[in-house]
């Protein structure tokens, strides 16, 4: 019907299915997410540190053909778990900056324009709302995290060999796993946080805050009380023990691995039970 | 025919506070006015309807659909307009609308087409592409409409529509929803304080208080009782005795009031031209003739009596 004729008609077409609602979400919120320069600006420098690392792997294994015979036979870099450790850290440290960025901007005006309401009255759960929110940092992330680490490990075992590939196996889903748990727990914060605040900058500090300042209350508690459970506080530090356990690294770990486990899964229970306190169609009002 | 809204008992608690009591109804019309005082529990009834709020004891059904287990099917065809601000700021009408259409599950490109539809619709085609957060806010409750209608429901409800409107965009709205309702396609329920937009849009009327079911009417069929009675003032040298007299031999009853008065309620098959006739052949003038009816404020005001204890 043309769009001059102004009368209404009902709808006698055809539906989509009823689990591809959350995508809609996930659509319209990522429309919006390279709007900014800045923000394009910093996702292109989430991938210099992988291409750094690429280049690095790529010279180690010609550096036979680049220098003189003897110099030709030493290794540049050792790459094994230890590196792809070091690439994590980076990686994840720069994709908690773009989740400052992208999160707290997903549902905060949500909310703070009563919108919620208009999501909900439709064929949408409170967790189909979440998981689309959810869907938009986890795919941006992963092309900050496990995307360029999984290819850096499949440059490597292509020019290492099959052999090294087999062997080092672990350190892939070590990559993928240790990214996982980082995305899930910093874009539930993020959500959560925003959902509270409703306000995107300041949730965006306190994401900062909740990071920076859980290292010092637990650095605070350890010294007072002559412990090191106040590392519970620190989420940060337990999904670092996480990774050094995924990809056997043998440095320090003041924390018994189970207890980083439990402190990162109750951090992500928290902040999703804070999260979907605020995700609903009507506050009361008292 | 299968109601559109079915109450058995159903009765709502929030937190501590009894919000809906054991209400029971079926309402069966195009269009449905939900009248009540704030605080009366209007909201709180629609929140429920769209399974916002848990039920506390009886049930509801809407369209047929059970509230408590099949939410999902029944906000697939509802549509709401809430009375609160609710829009999303950055985004511009077309794509808010177009998005709010795939969440109820059009297709990309008819949600899109629809959108553009609805927009013209409400009377927001020229002004589509501008962010919803640039709107005054008569041009919000149009967005929040087009959005209420874009795919297609069943059965829309709107919340307070004419909230903050000022009279030709509230004359708008009316407009609006009685030829969605005339169109024939939709059931609507209107929840309002405004007595005068449900007077003029709804055929079926709720009266909530204190969250009881006060009073029911069917306004059709009133109007159409109303027009039964007949207020008359009488002058000339006739007679009006022999007047009532006659009047009443046609199966009218009748009351006199002050000032030449005369209340009459017409018999089944009594028309206003036998009046006129009696009138002439008893030589008694008729300088007036009103068709006296309760109007809603009065079935309002009865309702929101102190005392009532829901007849009225």
């Amino acid at each position: 019907m043309a769009v001059y004729k102004r009368t209404y008609r009902g709808y006698a077409g055809g539906l989509t299915p009823d689990w591809s609602r959350f995508l809609v979400m996930f659509r319209y919120s990522r429309r919006n997410l390279f709007r900014s320069k800045l923000m394009n600006g910093f996702f292109l420098l989430c991938f210099f540190f992988p291409l750094l690392c690429l280049l690095g792997i790529y010279a180690n294994d010609h550096l036979a053909a680049l220098l003189p015979s003897q110099l030709g036979q030493a290794k540049l870099l050792k790459v094994d778990g230890h590196f792809f450790l070091i690439f994590l850290v980076v990686q994840c440290f720069l994709a908690f900056i773009l989740t400052v960025f992208i999160g707290p901007g997903l549902v905060s005006p949500d909310l703070a324009n009563g919108a919620l309401t208009l999501y909900l009255c439709r064929p949408l759960s409170r967790l189909e709302y979440v998981v689309g929110k959810l869907s938009v940092l986890a795919i941006v992330l992963s092309c900050a995290t496990w995307i360029p680490g999984l290819i850096l490990f499949f440059v490597q075992s292509s020019l290492s060999g099959w052999d090294w590939m087999i062997k080092n196996s672990w350190i892939a889903s070590g990559i993928f796993l240790g990214s996982w748990i980082w995305i899930l727990s910093i874009s539930l914060l993020a959500l959560a946080l925003s959902a509270w605040v409703k306000w995107r900058i300041a949730a965006g500090g306190l994401m900062l805050g909740v990071l920076f300042m859980g290292g010092g209350f637990a650095a605070a508690i350890n010294s007072v009380l002559q412990t090191q459970q106040g590392h519970l506080l620190d989420v940060s530090f337990l999904i670092s023990a996480i990774w050094q356990d995924l990809l056997h690294d043998s440095g320090e770990r003041p924390l018994p691995l189970a207890e980083a486990w439990f402190g990162v899964f109750a951090f992500a229970a928290a902040c999703f039970y804070l999260l979907m306190k605020k995700i609903k169609a009507n506050e009361v009002v008292r | 025919m299968q109601p559109v809204i079915e109450l058995n008992s159903l009765s709502v608690q929030l937190g501590k506070h009894q919000v809906l009591r054991e209400i029971n109804s079926s309402f069966t019309g195009r269009t449905i006015g939900l009248l009540g005082p704030n605080g009366a529990g209007k909201s709180t009834l629609i929140s429920t309807l769209l399974g916002f709020w848990p039920i506390t004891s009886g049930s509801a059904r809407v369209l047929g659909y059970d509230v408590a287990r099949e939410s999902k099917q029944i906000r697939a065809l509802v549509g709401y307009m809430p009375e609160n601000d609710s829009f999303i700021s950055g985004m511009t009408a077309v794509s808010f609308i177009c998005m709010m259409a795939e969440l109820s599950g059009l297709p990309a490109e008819q949600a899109l087409e629809r959108a553009h539809e609805a927009l013209f619709y409400v009377g927001l085609g020229e002004a589509r592409y501008r962010t919803l957060g640039t709107y005054s806010l008569g041009m919000k409750q149009l967005a929040k409409l087009a959005q209420a209608i874009v795919h297609g429901p069943k059965l829309v409800i709107l919340d307070e529509p004419t909230n903050g409107l000022d009279p030709p965009a509230r004359q708008r709205m009316i407009r609006l929803v009685r030829e969605m309702r005339d169109a024939g396609e939709m059931h609507i329920v209107l929840c309002s304080h405004l007595l005068r937009d449900v007077e003029e849009t709804c055929e079926e009327v709720v009266i909530l208080k204190q969250g009881r079911v006060v009073h029911y009417s069917n306004l059709e069929n009133e109007r159409k009782l109303n027009k039964k009675f007949v207020e008359l003032e009488l002058h000339g040298n006739g007679n009006t005795d022999n007047f009532v007299a006659a009047v009443e031999s046609l199966g009218c009853e009748s009351a006199p009031g002050a000032l030449n008065r005369l209340k009459l309620i017409l018999g089944d098959n009594t028309e206003v031209s036998d009046i006129y006739r009696i009138a002439a052949e008893q030589n008694v003038q008729l300088r007036r003739m009103n068709f006296r009816r309760d109007t809603l404020e009065e079935i309002f005001l009865k309702a929101m009596e102190p005392n009532n204890n829901g007849r009225i």
